[in-house]
């Protein structure tokens, strides 16, 4: 008996493994776009979100011209998991899927890591938020079209010196987070260079009690907190902080412009200040085809936190998808070097403001970030002012 | 260093939490010789189970069947993985459990979608209250009095009546004791029950204190009551009561240092090595242990 058993478990999976081969084919011309995102893991929050922008995009423009052929456009996402060691994996699976160019990912540290499977592949990748500087430094496949951390820092730590007043601020960032301590170093040295004092504080991965880390951050007097951590930790800090009473204001970067963050900010006493890519009402139109498509689609709603709060990072999807749309127009060919090729010289202008690469490592050009900052009674975001370096 | 009132009390706070979850721990082993690993993933089940009840009842009937569910889920993990394995080498037995706390774990990145929850704050429990001095939630005094309470009442169960002697029995004879007329199975039932019911008590405490549940919740919480276990001597009650105390309050203590806060966890596995190479059996443990 126990070896029959044993036998039709074992033919189940020997089946399970030839169903994943099975793929359907058809006549209909198709171009594949790889989503290397989080859905799961620390960032999948945000992932998710940023998913969806591109989706919505997708639904929005579904196919385009290539030699004056229809060509249809397939998504092949993936879930990198958040995670740096799985990220490569993740990667081989859409080189191994024959995707032209990949977008994504949330999150820096993914990016980085995947970086090497793409360059070997020959596709060119577009980052949409990930803002440490390394993931386009010194290679020509990887472009980007949000600002970038050494910006991002300067700007909140300028706005935090000169228009809020602060002089002490502690910092908390995970350990071995390439997004985290990447941003917390430029805040720290633009902070201290405006005459700042500055204390850092780091913690492991899977912390969970960040009670001590804020009673040492308010031993230091500090004025303002940075903590620009994933939003998994995020809930945790926000939830800790207002139970202690603690008065300093929370600062961080575009990774909790989440509806997490105002989950767990509604209904407390915390001061919550983030920069960020798009504000709501930037764009009447893409705010209202969103939000209908968001509403439309139980599955939909889910991913974006249960509302239909447009979150930056959907909107900066949605024009990620138009640059490689763009860009595969001008290539005129869904070659994966044509298309980096191309990528060059892309000039759109999306919903989140102007996008054009510079020459050197294939950034955006972005001269500015949007402020907000929790409105605490209705859980929404108020928007505070369009801030740049200076 | 700057050490506060704060960190004592967090420290104290976090040792109960350990405590209720390194009971689980420790009786398993004292009986069935084995380490439940899935025990750490049913502490982080128990917590995604009020999560999802609360969407649909209020929190006064939510607690009360989010206990029960965690002990069904306990009962059926020793039913379903280890029972059958019982005449089985006991590597088999820990390989289940390593099987289990994976599949737990699994399935709830499967349900949540790998998004944390939010916890839902229990009222008075969860609310902000001053002592000496420092802000706190009023669950930081609460977990180590109600430790305290069920250990007392633990203790007890196990000293004075009938079943508490059949488990006594059961840990120092397995054979002889199933032979003098001991029904095993529901000795050893009656110990996941225990155990489970604890871990559900420790997860209200926990994610009170600490409100997301992410799948891998029940993994540092667990294996850090396995370290106070050890710690203890594994197989004795307040030796991992004690155990857990000292871990909770080392830990907070080195996060109050700046430089040295990120190394509170390594201290805690370091604690782990140096007392299986000077003391195996722990500050409690019986003398000839059997080391698996």
């Amino acid at each position: 008996m126990k070896k029959i058993v044993a036998l039709v478990l074992a033919a189940l999976m020997l089946v399970t493994v030839f169903a994943a081969c099975g793929e359907t084919k058809s006549d209909e011309k198709v171009i594949k776009i790889g989503v290397f995102e989080p859905a799961s893991g620390a960032n999948g929050a945000g992932g998710k979100q940023e998913t969806l922008g591109i989706k919505y995009a997708n639904d929005v423009c579904p196919t385009v011209e290539i030699n004056g052929e229809t060509y249809k456009v397939e998504l092949v996402p993936v879930d990198n998991q958040s995670a740096d060691d799985k990220a490569p994996t993740a990667a081989a699976e859409l080189v191994g899927k024959k995707v032209s160019v990949v977008l994504g990912s949330y999150g820096s540290g993914v990016s980085i890591a995947a970086s090497d499977t793409f360059a070997q592949a020959g596709i060119p990748a577009i980052g949409v938020t990930c803002t440490n500087p390394k993931v386009t430094e010194g290679n020509t496949h990887y472009f980007r079209i949000c600002f970038l951390d050494p910006f991002q820092g300067t700007v909140l730590a300028n706005y935090a010196y000169n228009e809020l007043g602060y002089r002490t601020a502690y910092t908390l960032a995970e350990t071995g987070n390439e997004y985290d301590q990447g941003l917390v170093h430029y805040f720290t040295e633009a902070f201290t260079k405006l005459g700042g004092k500055v204390e850092n504080a780091s913690f492991v991965k899977d912390t969970s009690d960040f009670n001590t880390l804020l009673t040492n951050a308010v031993n230091s007097k500090a004025d303002v907190i940075f903590a620009p951590t994933s939003t998994q930790y995020a809930q945790l800090i926000i939830e800790q902080a207002a139970a202690k009473g603690v008065k300093a204001t929370l600062m961080a970067g575009d990774t909790w412009d989440s509806n997490v963050i105002l989950a767990a900010a509604k209904g407390k006493d915390v001061d919550v200040q983030v920069t960020t890519f798009y504000q709501e009402g930037g764009n009447a139109e893409f705010d209202a085809g969103f939000k209908a498509w968001i509403e439309g689609d139980s599955q939909n709603l889910t991913d974006n936190g249960g509302d239909s709060n447009i979150a930056a990072v959907s909107a900066m999807g949605y024009d990620a998808y138009f640059v490689a749309l763009e860009a595969i127009k001008k290539a005129n060919s869904t070659k994966p070097a044509d298309i980096m090729t191309a990528l060059w010289d892309v000039e759109y202008t999306g919903v989140t403001g102007e996008i054009k690469f510079d020459d050197v490592n294939g950034d955006a050009d972005r001269v500015s970030a949007y402020i907000k900052k929790v409105n605490t009674e209705t859980g929404l975001w108020d928007f505070v002012k369009e801030q740049g370096v200076n | 260093m700057n050490i506060t009132i704060d960190h004592i009390l967090a420290g104290i706070s976090v040792g109960g939490q350990y405590a209720l979850i390194a009971i689980g721990y420790t009786m398993v082993y004292g009986i069935l010789r084995l380490i439940n690993f899935a025990h750490g993933d049913v502490f982080m089940a128990s917590g995604l189970i009020i999560v999802y009840l609360t969407t649909a009842m209020p929190l006064q009937y939510a607690i009360p069947i989010v206990l029960l569910l965690t002990v069904m889920l306990g009962f059926l993990i020793e039913r379903a993985a280890y029972k059958p394995l019982r005449a089985a080498p006991r590597m088999s037995v820990m390989i289940s459990a390593i099987g289990v706390s994976y599949l737990i774990q699994n399935l709830a990145l499967y349900i949540t979608g790998g998004l944390p929850q939010t916890y839902p704050a229990i009222p008075w429990i969860s609310d902000s209250i001053t002592i000496f001095g420092a802000v706190t939630k009023r669950v930081t005094i609460i977990t180590p009095i109600l430790t305290a309470i069920l250990i007392v009442l633990l203790v007890a169960l196990i000293r004075y009546t009938k079943i508490g002697m059949a488990m006594r029995a059961v840990s120092k004879d397995f054979e002889t004791s199933q032979l003098m007329g001991i029904k095993i199975n529901r000795v050893i039932s009656t110990t996941f029950v225990i155990g489970s019911l604890l871990a559900a008590v420790g997860s209200l405490l926990y994610f009170t204190s600490y409100q997301s549940v992410v799948p891998t919740s029940g993994s540092m919480p667990g294996l850090k009551a396995f370290v106070a276990a050890v710690f203890g001597g594994i197989g004795s009650i307040p030796g991992a009561v004690i155990g857990a105390f000292i871990i909770g309050i080392c830990e907070n203590l080195i996060k109050s240092s700046t430089d040295f806060s990120i190394f509170s966890d390594a201290f805690t596995f370091a604690l782990l090595i140096v007392v299986l190479c000077v003391r195996p059996t722990g500050l409690f443990g019986e003398k000839s242990i059997d080391k698996v």
